[in-house]
């Protein structure tokens, strides 16, 4: 793996090469992210956001299981079991807003990472298993996120599971069972929750898991870069080390800064106030929505409206949801552009920003607001655009688009930015 | 294949969804929706000045002492507050003995057990108990309020969008029902039980006015006058405290983290500079 002028390990120090020796440990970080992982010299700040969502799941693990000591999963005292921790517990408020707002940060940089890899092309060859192992790990943390929502067991955590599970209800013929064995019951109730937190407790390392299988996958071919053309000699790299850490180091600290207003100054702004309501069975929420992450894809579930002859519109809207998420793993067929950058790509930028864009705002803000009659049509036609952009707009533009010349080389195109001439300095 | 497949499936979901967008704008167009009464009479609260609000606010001491005097005057009657301890009082400002004399003379007492039959009793409260509920349990709540059982306040301002100006606003927002309601929303009517007030979300709410006089309750030094607006704002601040105890903690926390990231945010563009010096541009 990796390119042949990537510095080789090389440790000076006898206990260093004792362990080189005996467990190859330090040399395998070294080439993963030290000074042997040669890394385009053009990265823009964009590509700091897997390494601050690897830092995001790093806090979500440290504050998660801390709060699992002082956590109960049951039914009857988790809610006041987490009133405990904002009370007593030393630290608590903290570690529970930081766990509740670290959250939201892990899901905002892995946005941002996934639209930095749809618009730079991330998701093309020889990079397909890269983009398919993230989804693998945006499908892992949606599920941890819902089931962590669940545990303190406020009424949004309970109607958000009776939603979320009614979906597999959606299914016909053995949906209702299905939904039933989900829940271990007929409705969420003490069964639903001691799995949701076992499962909550779980997941992210699996995620760990599929993180190492991203990163494994990722060296192979080297990260890709803004221009989009590949590597192709010395010059055109720097070591990660000390280049790009120092470079995510600026990322971790605007990161840090994000979290920490967000954290100590507005610390329930992305929360939902009835999530401070004891779950109540018989009391239904005027508005159930989840968590914002989620509003984009509960707004396509909300947007079938209308039986398709005998598919009910409630099985439609599920299959949208879940095929929303799904059609990205097709990506790399879907978009035959040999061009790997939008930069270079004239038509599919316009439909990049003035069309995906938009649409997922208008999709988020739908899922959060109340299903108004006026609000459920226009997410009918942005979620329309969804799919039409993905699955008819994006194979035709890679098909009619005349891409802008490449540069020969990232090294000419970073010296073409800075003004500097192809000549190599006296 | 599978773009001609991805074509069909894109077509059909895309398709679909202007199908049912045009079936909805023609039903929107044909039937209006009609308007509800609380889209046309629900009022959002208004701003009130509190002393912790703002990345630098904290708690006016006097003011939550003066919120838990309304508090245990008159809301503690009907209202359980389950998640506080009388020892939290301490927070507010109080000693040792005074919140000892505050738990020993609540007007409920603690549940408990006979030491010698096992039999159910009641104690006087200690610092370290639980705010004892006004009622035993939820069903006795119900049977004494027309089935609408009071709800605890422990959360209240974080358990409602923009929750500490919500409360000050519902308790000083009872009015007699506007005319417009009753001509255009009979329905929406306050019925024997409820009473009508702009801010409740569905304009009726079970709980007559709580605050109905000024001055009712006295106020130890008779500073600021406890008019009904003096002490809507002065329970809901006492209210914020409950809800969110650990606030001034917090802000404070939150001042010395974003200074000291600051200063790591500068030493961090510092060293990238520093390390990319020799790459900037150069060939």
């Amino acid at each position: 793996m990796s390119f042949p002028w990537a510095k080789e390990y090389k440790p000076s120090n006898p206990f260093m090469r004792y362990m080189d020796e005996k467990l190859p440990l330090p040399r395998f970080v070294y080439n993963a992210i030290g000074a042997g992982y040669p890394v385009p010299r053009n990265l823009n700040y964009f590509w700091n956001f897997g390494v601050l969502a690897g830092v995001a799941l790093v806090c979500q693990l440290v504050t998660g299981i801390i709060l699992a000591m002082h956590f109960a999963a049951e039914s009857g005292v988790a809610f006041s079991s987490v009133e405990h921790i904002m009370r007593d517990v030393n630290g608590g408020w903290f570690l529970r807003y930081a766990h509740a707002n670290g959250a939201s940060m892990f899901f905002i940089v892995v946005y941002i990472h996934i639209f930095r890899g749809l618009f730079y092309g991330s998701y093309k060859p020889p990079r397909e298993m890269v983009w398919h192992l993230g989804l693998v790990i945006f499908l892992l943390m949606m599920a941890t996120a819902f089931m962590g929502y669940v545990l303190p067991w406020g009424q949004m955590s309970f109607w958000g599971a009776k939603v979320i599970t009614g979906l597999f209800g959606a299914i016909p013929l053995v949906g209702t069972p299905i939904q039933t064995w989900l829940l271990g019951g007929f409705a969420p109730d003490n069964a639903a929750l001691n799995r949701f937190f076992s499962l909550h407790y779980l997941l992210p390392f699996v995620i760990l898991g599929v993180i190492v299988l991203h990163i494994w996958a990722l060296h192979i071919p080297g990260s890709s870069n803004p221009t989009g053309v590949e590597v192709k000699d010395e010059q055109d790299t720097v070591p990660f080390h000390p280049y790009y850490t120092a470079k995510d180091g600026v990322g971790v600290a605007a990161f840090f800064l994000v979290f920490a207003t967000l954290l100590f100054f507005a610390p329930n702004f992305l929360g939902e106030p009835d999530n401070y309501i004891p779950a109540n069975p018989l009391a239904t929420p005027a508005n159930i929505v989840p968590e914002w992450y989620f509003w984009p894809f509960y707004a396509i579930l909300r947007a079938f409206t209308v039986d398709f002859w005998f598919i009910p519109a409630k099985l439609l809207g599920v299959l949208a949801m879940f095929a929303s998420i799904l059609l990205l793993f097709f990506l790399p067929w879907l978009d035959t552009s040999a061009v790997r950058s939008g930069h270079y790509r004239p038509l599919f930028r316009k439909f990049f920003w003035f069309g995906l864009g938009p649409c997922i705002a208008i999709l988020g803000y739908c899922g959060g607001s109340h299903a108004t009659d006026g609000v459920v049509l226009v997410s009918q036609i942005a979620a329309a655009y969804y799919f039409a952009h993905f699955l008819i707009i994006l194979p035709l533009v890679s098909r009619i688009e005349t891409p802008k010349p490449l540069p020969t080389s990232i090294t000419e195109a970073v010296l073409a930015k800075s003004g500097a001439s192809l000549q190599p300095a006296e | 294949m599978i773009r001609i497949g991805a074509f069909l499936v894109g077509l059909f979901f895309s398709g679909w969804l202007i199908v049912s967008a045009g079936m909805g704008a023609y039903a929107y167009v044909t039937v209006p929706a009609a308007p509800t009464a609380e889209h046309e009479f629900h009022k959002l609260p208004g701003k009130v000045d509190f002393s912790f609000n703002g990345p630098v606010g904290h708690y006016d001491r006097a003011q939550l002492q003066r919120g838990l005097q309304v508090f245990r005057e008159v809301c503690s009657a009907c209202h359980s507050l389950k998640y506080v301890s009388f020892r939290d009082f301490k927070d507010l400002g109080y000693s040792e003995g005074q919140v000892k004399a505050i738990a020993q003379n609540w007007p409920t007492e603690t549940p408990s057990i006979n030491p010698e039959t096992g039999e159910a009793a009641t104690r006087k409260p200690q610092p370290q108990d639980k705010i004892p509920s006004p009622y035993p349990n939820e069903v006795a709540a119900r049977a004494a309020n027309n089935n609408a059982a009071p709800p605890d306040l422990s959360l209240m301002t974080k358990a409602r969008h923009d929750g500490s100006n919500y409360v000050h606003a519902l308790l000083t927002g009872y009015t007699n029902p506007p005319a417009e309601l009753k001509k255009h929303f009979p329905d929406s009517m306050p019925g024997k039980t409820t009473h009508f007030n702009p801010y409740f979300a569905n304009l009726n709410l079970a709980m007559p006015a709580p605050l109905t006089t000024d001055g009712q309750v006295t106020y130890a030094d008779g500073n600021p006058k406890p008019t009904v607006d003096q002490m809507a704002k002065d329970v809901s601040a006492f209210l914020t405290w409950t809800a969110e105890p650990k606030l001034e903690q917090r802000k404070r926390a939150g001042i010395a983290t974003v200074i000291f990231l600051l200063i790591f945010f500068g030493l961090c563009i510092g060293a990238y500079k520093n390390v990319w010096a020799d790459k900037k541009g150069v060939a």
